[in-house]
């Protein structure tokens, strides 16, 4: 059986998105499978034109830092994130979207980049997808 | 049989080890595929990749920060 990589995507922040982002393609090109489940402040970078949008975790000083990391991603040859998700989406990477903070943050399917999500889903599909993973985190 | 060639000069982690993957979807059993970059932790993680896809690494090329990774698809 294919082995599986499942990671809680919890965090808006642009970089935890990209840790996200980079493991799952990682373990995509290492020929596992992938789902990556999106919820709480995760949830917020599916919404139409959100990927991008999200703060730096630590030094965002109101954008400057966010900027100042972002020129120096570029400069490294470090791809952008809807670059990342299109190849996460050709190799075969599942996204889930989490009904229940749909529901708290009044957030409707047509809100969201429905193009990118498999499965919209609650605890019970995540612990279905984990309890057979080898590598499961929470971002 | 074909060969494929991607160059990932300039990409970092992980555009090199994605490339490769999508360059060994498209290639059809027993081609070759050839990917060039300078991105150094790839030089060692491809061989990885390729060995848990369990295809045949053919051999890895060095030019001075530049390398070359040659690979076999085997098998569907």
């Amino acid at each position: 059986m294919t082995e599986k990589t499942t990671i809680i995507v919890h965090s808006g922040d642009m970089d935890k998105i990209y840790s996200a982002l980079i493991l799952g393609t990682g373990s995509l090109s290492m020929g596992m499978e992938v789902s990556l489940y999106f919820t709480f402040w995760g949830l917020q970078r599916l919404k139409k034109d959100g990927l991008e949008k999200g703060p730096l975790s630590k030094m965002n000083m109101l954008g400057l830092g966010r900027w100042m990391i972002r020129r120096r991603m570029k400069a490294a040859g470090v791809e952008e994130l809807h670059k990342l998700m299109s190849d996460f989406r050709e190799l075969g990477g599942k996204i889930i979207a989490c009904e229940m903070t749909m529901e708290v943050m009044g957030i409707s399917r047509s809100d969201l980049r429905e193009d990118l999500i498999d499965d919209y889903g609650a605890v019970g599909t995540y612990v279905n997808e984990a309890r057979g993973a080898q590598i499961t985190l929470f971002i | 049989m074909s060969e494929l060639k991607v160059d990932c000069t300039g990409k970092n982690c992980p555009v090199p080890l994605i490339e490769m993957r999508k360059a060994i979807r498209k290639a059809a059993r027993g081609d070759l595929v050839e990917i060039t970059g300078d991105h150094p932790a790839s030089k060692k993680e491809i061989p990885m990749a390729v060995e848990s896809l369990g295809h045949e690494l053919v051999g890895v090329r060095e030019d001075g920060s530049r390398w070359t990774i040659v690979i076999r698809k085997v098998k569907e």
